[in-house]
């Protein structure tokens, strides 16, 4: 029986084109169905009736929810090609840690620069550059976070690099400038397939961004 | 070469206390440093650098850091005894659900602080009210998915055990939070991990933890 793969998300989400993103360095098809985050489908309240929330990924009619651990799910169903975790224990678990480190603190850290009132943007902007250039030192000087190939670590981290564009508007700051080694990194990235066809543009993301900000009456 | 495992923990701390049931399980010796969280160690600050917390395992040298990842370290390390399920789906899940009950320990475990050392009724009254709510959200969860397997103690069990620390504030400030009433599948649980030879293991011994908790709420109140 052929795999049935679904998969539920919204196209602006970080979150959502993690999953896309090892879909395709699986080399899987799957349906993708844009959700409309004002207005849930009856299909994503029932497939992840915890958190109502995107990415949701059904695999033959199981859902599974929370981005990272779509991709681990993914890895260790398709494990015949493009292994993201090591086999290694400890570089698993620091694979995992750093994953964890990315969900934790970027995307809060970032909210901070763009969907705040006026003030909190100086304190996101720093902490945030804190963040990237924590990053940049335990990538050093590897082509990947996995070290020679791209991983599990690339995979979360990737996804944020359509939204910096988005982040240095609003935070008026260059991550270029700040962190030259992890913008090497993102575009050596985006030469990847399974990358450039995943993440949105920048422009789009900025675009979407400023929508929001009007309605919520910051912009 | 020997096995060299080491634990920076903390007594109190239900994270901490996971890990050792993890090590128990899997019949791994360790050694445990105690640490003092107003006054680290060089050591600690040295093996988690970024977080600067414990649990913190160090095995050959090598640290790890952030309960959970630990735990599947553990489990990958050394495979007898499972832990976590085989089965893709059936892990999926299980990391699903170990991440959900942390995720609302963060927001019950405050409210719970809140009610403990409180000044006034009021306060104590709302920070009751706030934890019931999140309480009420894992009591559905459980009710409707069973999401814990309940016979054995894996993963979701061991990060489960966190509810025990509500029990424990409620002896601290004579108060019931997770009544039976309210939350009988969490009450069921929670009688478990009192009950059962092997759930038991989550739990540090009961009279020191209480006095602990008594003992830092008469600190606060002192200092008022």
């Amino acid at each position: 029986m052929a795999d049935e793969i679904v998969l539920l998300s919204i196209w602006p989400s970080m979150f959502g084109m993690r999953v896309r993103v090892a879909l395709a360095e699986k080399g899987l098809k799957y349906e993708y169905k844009e959700e409309d985050l004002q207005n849930k489908s009856p299909l994503l309240l029932m497939m992840n009736p915890v958190h109502k929330k995107i990415p949701v990924l059904i695999h033959n009619g199981k859902p599974i929810s929370e981005s990272m651990i779509i991709v681990e799910y993914i890895d260790e169903v398709w494990n015949h090609k493009s292994p993201l975790l090591p086999t290694d224990p400890y570089q698993r678990a620091q694979a995992r840690f750093w994953a964890d480190y990315v969900d934790k603190k970027l995307y809060d850290i970032g909210k901070k620069i763009i969907w705040s009132i006026k003030g909190e943007e100086e304190t996101g902007k720093k902490e945030f550059i804190e963040c990237l250039k924590l990053l940049e030192g335990e990538l050093g000087d590897n082509p990947y976070f996995g070290g020679e190939n791209f991983g599990f670590v690339d995979v979360s981290l990737v996804t944020f690099s359509c939204w910096f564009h988005t982040y240095e508007s609003y935070g008026n700051f260059s991550i270029e400038t700040e962190c030259p080694k992890l913008v090497a990194w993102t575009k050596r990235c985006l030469e990847k397939e399974s990358v450039s066809s995943s993440l949105a543009d920048p422009h789009k993301i900025h675009n979407f961004a400023s929508g929001v900000r009007k309605r919520l009456g910051i912009e | 070469m020997a096995e060299e495992v080491k634990l920076f923990g903390k007594w109190i701390s239900p994270f901490s206390r996971r890990i050792e049931v993890a090590l128990k399980l899997k019949g791994v010796e360790y050694e445990y440093i105690e640490e003092d969280l107003f006054n680290k160690s060089p050591a600690l600050l040295n093996y988690n650098p970024v977080h600067k917390k414990i649990p913190v395992l160090v095995h050959n040298g090598k640290p790890i850091a952030e309960s959970l990842v630990i735990m599947e370290y553990i489990d990958e390390t050394w495979k007898h005894n499972p832990i976590l399920p085989i089965d893709p789906f059936e892990k999926a899940m299980a990391r699903f659900w170990a991440k959900f009950i942390d995720d609302k320990f963060w927001a019950i475990w405050p409210a719970v602080k809140k009610a403990m050392t409180s000044g006034g009724e009021k306060e104590r009254e709302e920070g009751i009210e706030e934890a019931q709510l999140h309480l009420n959200t894992l009591e559905t969860q459980l009710k409707e998915k069973k999401f814990f397997g309940g016979e054995r103690l894996g993963f979701v069990e061991i990060s489960a055990s966190l509810i025990i620390w509500v029990v424990v504030s409620q002896e601290v400030m004579g108060v019931e939070i997770l009544t039976q009433e309210k939350f009988p599948a969490l009450h069921k649980l929670t009688q478990k991990f009192v009950d059962d030879d092997v759930f038991k293991q989550c739990v540090p011994p009961w009279e020191p933890l209480v006095a602990y908790f008594k003992d830092q709420l008469g600190a606060l109140a002192a200092s008022k």
